[in-house]
Order: structure tokens, then sequence, then C-alpha cells
């Protein structure tokens, strides 16, 4: 594992950095200039792996001295096992301190309804933007790539919330040079994205040069599995398969790591790194279109809900 | 649609190693939409969900082909009014290289968004309608582009097809464009005869002009230069950030984190800390964890020094042969990127590299018209999408480039102290603006706006 900027790497200029430096040092640079320039940040962690690249990324920009923010999981309450043990154990082996907000906890106060789809997802804004008001979270550092979706396109590095955490698309910040603003009112926050400029190949390359662990279910394994809206769904006690749904094993694995209930998996048998970057590079589906189900609900569903407060 | 390539973005591109960075600039009707969907399209780049959704959406819409700009209007508002409000970034590769691409508006009161584009790019692609020629927008284009310091200057002579794929029509728009912008001091043109909607020299080479025997849009893209120009300007290291693990391994670590704006930093360099003025050398270099004895632009490090100085955020380190003066009294073209105007007498704060100081806006001498590069001086404000000149005192000395040297230390945002708007775009030093005659005369108050 090299860290190093590669000379002569097969480019022409003396001082080339290979495009994977390149937007290593970029994310770094962000990470020490909120370091520098707000109270109280913190790194959206849920285990799936924009995140886990974020928290590497975070602990090369400061070491040898410890990462400077604390982590924070928004909890489905249908969160694969596997990833929530590797959240655990990824936050006790870099004593990090982790905030978890439980989705589960808010319906069970009856302060959140289940929706009649079954899916969480959009349930988490809530608990997200109560949990960033409450422990007054200034800048908060998401995994969003822009090569993700179309709203999120639209996205700046550094994107001013208000006190409700809304996105206004039209109010943005022109975002100039390398120059972050990241001046706020007391109640607001911005929203930090390292990963802006990095595609899913990207994170993947980067993976295996740096040997990064991931949890389990990225790779190829057997699972029981129904299908629900064109999506392969992990069976279990959150809500399926019901009536007319028939579970099945299946040789999958999953792009995206998120709720249960509306995370997909695609069939493969790529079990390996190696294996998992050759499917990516000729897939003809992208990440979420072929994972996501609640990014079909409409076709501005993503703006939305990123509207609302979502990360 | 049709494609006539074989290249697929797949395996091959994992050798692919350099990122370009490029923005587009063109007209509202142009076909700006057009070149980026048959860039994206014909480089394999649109997916197959991606290309379900624009055709669902376009055939609802009752079109009879897919509107290939639904790929990249991304907000309700764009797709409901048809136009392009805000700057989007895409992502594409091809064997030879990644590409980030800005996609700017191109409507008169988006300059700032062009600005925006163009303030990270490499190369910037001037879109014009081959029947209209050079326009107002174009010089505008142009100007920015120049003003900028983009150092690659692409100008897409579209709609070939609409004038009979005749070399003398592009040849005369290809002439009076270089002339015009080689004048603003643009480094690098190159004109390319296009048919973005036939997907003539876009990414194929066109059968309809053989009498053009240059690259196609890509190729070039592909193939001019990156990053040279960083590192051969002076070092410039701005300090981000003070690591200091105070544990039992590291019981002295004492770390300088940064990102090296320029030039190339060597273990052994004897260096000049600014505004402070003291003194050290560079005992070691920590690239991300593993320790090396040089490291460049645009590289983010941790510098370690022989002496334990006072040393900080907002501070610049430097070599000290070649360290840039400091001042408090900067004198700069800036573009207004803020609805509230910006008025003589101001209290701003500047953020230029990691430091963040108060300033005041002494003067504003001249607002420029990018149409014919005249400037009207003392204008008193400048409101949003201006390009001036002004002067801004600043409570502590910072230590500036020309932005004609560097981007990244000449250039600096001015913000509202009052509500954290950011209010300007500031580029230090002289630029071509200055350069110019002045056409108007200050007694002369009845210019228009």
């Amino acid at each position: 594992m090299t860290t190093v900027a590669h000379v002569h790497d097969e480019t022409d200029a003396p001082y080339a950095l290979s495009h994977l430096d390149a937007l290593e040092s970029e994310a770094v640079h962000i990470f020490r200039e909120v370091a520098g320039e707000f109270e109280k940040p913190v790194i959206l962690f849920s285990g799936g792996k924009d995140s886990i690249v974020m928290l590497h990324l975070a602990l090369k920009a400061f070491a040898p001295a410890p990462v400077p923010f604390t982590l924070l999981h928004v909890d489905t309450g249908h969160n694969f096992p596997e990833v929530l043990e590797y959240r655990d154990r990824t936050v006790a082996e870099h004593g990090l301190r982790l905030h978890v907000a439980s989705v589960q906890e808010y319906i069970d106060a009856g302060k959140l309804r289940e929706r009649p789809d079954g899916t969480r997802n959009p349930l988490q804004t809530v608990p997200l933007t109560e949990a960033i008001q409450s422990l007054r979270f200034d800048a908060v550092f998401g995994g969003g790539r822009r090569d993700e979706e179309k709203a999120r396109a639209k996205e700046r590095v550094f994107s001013l919330r208000d006190e409700f955490s809304q996105w206004d698309p039209r109010r943005q910040r022109p975002e100039l040079w390398q120059l972050y603003n990241g001046r706020h009112a007391p109640g607001e926050h911005v929203r930090v994205f390292p990963l802006s400029n990095w595609t899913e190949l990207d994170v993947w390359q980067y993976i295996a040069r740096e040997g990064i662990e991931l949890p389990e279910i990225y790779f190829a394994h057997e699972r029981e599995v129904f299908l629900r809206n064109g999506m392969w769904l992990t069976a279990g006690e959150w809500g399926g398969p019901k009536e007319g749904e028939t579970p099945e094993t299946r040789l999958i694995r999953y792009r995206t790591v998120g709720d249960m209930s509306c995370t997909g998996a695609v069939d493969s048998d790529a079990a390996t790194l190696d294996a998992v970057i050759a499917e990516i590079a000729v897939s003809r589906l992208t990440e979420r279109g072929a994972t996501r189900a609640d990014d079909k609900m409409s076709e501005a569903a993503m703006e939305d809900r990123k509207r609302e407060g979502y990360f | 649609m049709t494609s006539t390539t074989d290249q697929v973005a797949g395996l091959d591109d994992l050798a692919a190693t350099t990122l370009l960075r490029f923005a587009t600039a063109g007209s509202v009707d142009d076909g700006k939409s057009t070149l980026v969907g048959r860039l994206l399209h014909d480089s394999k780049s649109v997916l197959t969900d991606q290309m379900e959704a624009v055709e669902a959406v376009s055939a609802q819409r009752g079109q009879e082909a897919p509107d290939l700009a639904l790929l990249t209007d991304g907000l309700r508002a764009e797709r409901e009014q048809g136009i392009t409000i805000d700057v989007a970034y895409r992502y594409f590769a091809t064997a030879r290289r990644r590409f980030i691409l800005a996609d700017t508006p191109g409507h008169v009161q988006y300059t700032r968004n062009m600005v925006t584009g163009a303030s990270t790019a490499d190369l910037a692609v001037v879109l014009v309608d081959a029947r209209n020629g050079v326009i107002e927008q174009t010089r505008r284009h142009a100007a920015v582009a120049a003003l900028l310091r983009v150092p690659h200057v692409v100008l897409a002579v579209n709609k070939m097809d609409l004038v009979g794929y005749q070399e003398s029509v592009f040849a005369a728009i290809a002439e009076e464009f270089t002339a015009y912008a080689s004048d603003l001091g643009v480094p690098e043109i190159t004109a390319i005869p296009i048919s973005a909607l036939a997907g003539d020299n876009v990414v194929d080479a066109s059968a309809n002009m053989d009498w053009y025997g240059g690259p196609t849009v890509l190729e070039h893209l592909e193939t001019v230069p990156v990053s040279h120009d960083l590192t051969a300007c002076p070092a410039r290291f701005p300090v981000q950030y003070v690591i200091r693990p105070q544990s039992a391994e590291h019981p002295d670590y004492r770390g300088y984190a940064g990102q090296i704006a320029s030039g190339v930093l060597r273990v052994g360099e004897a260096v000049t800390v600014l505004p402070s003025g003291r003194t050290s050398v560079i005992e070691g270099i920590d690239a991300l964890g593993e320790s090396v004895d040089i490291a460049w632009a645009p590289q983010s490090v941790t510098l370690r020094l022989k002496d334990d100085i006072d040393i900080s955020r907002g501070d610049l380190i430097a070599p000290s042969a070649n360290a840039p003066a400091t001042t408090q009294d900067v004198e700069a073209t800036v573009c207004h990127v803020a609805d509230q105007p910006l008025a003589v007498g101001a209290r701003v704060l500047i953020k230029h590299t990691t430091r963040t100081v108060k300033a005041i806006v002494k003067e504003i001498p001249s607002r420029l018209t990018l149409d014919d590069l005249s400037q009207h001086p003392a204008p008193g404000q400048l409101v949003a999408n201006d390009i001036g000149r002004v002067v801004v005192r600043t409570a502590e000395p910072l230590a500036l480039d020309p932005y004609a040297d560097s981007r990244r230390t000449g250039s600096f945002l001015l913000i509202d102290p009052a509500d954290g708007t950011t209010l300007a775009a500031g580029m230090a030093g002289e630029s071509f603006a200055s350069r110019a005659e002045t056409t108007v005369q200050a007694d002369e108050e009845g210019w228009d706006f």
C-alpha cells in the first residue's frame, strides 16, 4: 500500500498526479478546512463504502493525531447486522465517538409514523436534523457524490443549510477556486461533501489501492431475497416477504448499503475487490438506478428529499 | 441518436491516470446541452437507466426524440423552464483520461456561474453558432476565460451542418475569435468545426469536413497537457491546520498541514513564514502517511520545520529565495457574484488561501463592459455579474501573488461579515482589463448598463 504520488506514472508531465492522488489530495484539503474553520463538525457514518472512504481520508488527513471529529449514524432500525457490526468495530478500533440517531425510537415514541410501503429511508430526515440541532453540529460531512444523481450534480462541496436543515438549490453560494466559504449564522450549518468529485469507480479503485476493509455484504454471497418493485430485497423481520412474494436463495452482492427495506441487491459472483471493480467498470446501470427503490418514486425524488434536509 | 464509435467506457479505462477539469460556455441556443449530451452519449458515459429516464420524460412530454438536455438539467425548475440555472458537474472517462465537466449556464445574468465553472477549469469550451459567428456573448465568454486565466480555450464552431460544412465560414470565425482572444491574453486557442446534433468532430472525426485536419473535441480533451504551470511556479504553502498529537507515541510532533498551492517543496529547503517573516528549514515532509523528500502542487502534505516557531492557520510558507511580498493594500479585478451590491466604503471579510481578515473597500476605480472591454470609471458600486477593479485595505497583511502568476494564491473571496454571503471573486494584480484604454471619460454620466 503506497500513498505517495507516482512520478512518471503513465503521464507525460514530470510532476503529474494520478487521478486518485488528485482526488485524495482535494478531499484531504476539504477535511482540513473544516477542522480549521468550524467548532463542532461530525462525519455521517453508516458503515457504507462512501462513509468508510471518508473516515479513511480523515484518518490520513490528521495523522499522526486522531481524527478531530465525532461520528453520527442515523440507524433506520432496518440496517444490515453485518454493517452495524462493522460500524461498531471500526469506531472502537480508532477510538472514535459515535452518536446514533434512531428511527425506531422516533417511531416508538409516536414522533414518526411507519409508511404504508415499509420504506424507512425518507424517515431518516427528522432524526438526522434533530440530532444536528440538539448536538449543535455546525459542519456535517456526508459521503454524497455528484455522479450519483442529477440533483446531487448541482450540490456544492460546502452546502449551507438553514435552521431547518433545508437545501435551496437556487440560493447556493457560488463556489470559486478552492476557497470554501463556511460562514453561517447560529442554528444554520454546513453540509460538506469531500467526495463530491469522486465516481463510484474511483471509490472502488481507492478502496483497492489503500487496502480498506469493507462489510462483507459488498461481495458476492448467497442470501435469501425476494422481489419487490423490481428490487431483490433481503428477507427478514423488517417486513418481507409479504403474501405473494416468494423468497429464494441467490448469489448476490450489494452496491450500496442502506435501509433493508429499499436497498436492492444485484446478481453478482464478484467475490473480490478486483472482481467488483471489473463488474462496475462494465455495468450499464448507475449505482442508484440498480439498487435504490426510493429514488424511483418520482423524477425529483432526491431533490425533494434534499430540500427537506436529507443527506 | 446513433453512435458511431467503438469506444466503450469499460475495463480499459482503468488505465486512465490523469484528470482534466473543463468548463463549457455558450449562449442559450448555441447547442451547449446537445454538445454535452453528445460527449457523454458518444463516449458511452450515459448509463442505461439514465437514458431510459430521459426517454420516458421526453415521451411523456410528446417529444419525438430523447431530449439530451434532460441529462444535464437536474433541478425541477430547470426542467420546467427548459433552461440551465446552475452549474452542474459531470463525470466521464475514456481510456486516456478522466474528466470533470463544469456545465455552466449561458444566460447573460449567470456570468457568475461561468466564473464559478472556469475558476477550477484547465480548459474552457466556448461554443458559437456557425450561422451567427462571434457575437457579444462569445466575446463575454472569451473575456471571462481570459480573466480567470483558463490555460486552454477551445472554440467549438457548432451547427456546421447548417452552413453546408463550408471551410470558409469556419475559417472566418476562427480567425476573428483567435485574434480577439489572443489580445485578451488567452495562451492557447484551438478552433474545431463541429455539429453537436449530427455528431461531427465531437467524438468521431467528421466525414463531412475533409478539409479539417485537427483533432475532434474529445481527442483534444484527451491530449491537452494539464497542471504543468502549477509546478513551474515558486512554491507556496498556505497552512491549513497545525497537527500536534501530544501523545505518548508522538510527544514532540508538530506538523503544518496544507495543500501545496504551487511549485515544489524539498526537504532541506530554507523557508520563510509569512506574514511574520520568520525563517526555518524543512526538516521533513509527510505525504499522507509516508515520509518523502519532495512534494509538489496540488498534493496535500504535512511539513515539519527545524525550528519551533509560532505558525498557525492562515500563515504562508514559501521558499526564502522566492517569497511573495505582503501588503495591506490589495488591487484586484473582482467579479461580483451576490445580489446585494458592493459599494465603496463597504466593510467586508477577505478570504485568501486559508486566511480570513477584515477589510474595507477603499475604491472602485472602474467597471468593465465585457461586450467591448471598455471601462467605465468610478461606478460607485458593483452589482450582480459586474466585473470591476477594486482597491481594498486589509486589517492584516496578506501574502498575495498576482493572479496571473498563481490562480491559487492570487485569488480571494470578499464575504459579507453580516450574513456570510460570498460577495465577489477576486483576482489580485493587473488584469488584461487594465491594459485596455479607458474609453469613457469621468464626466460622461450617460453610459448605459
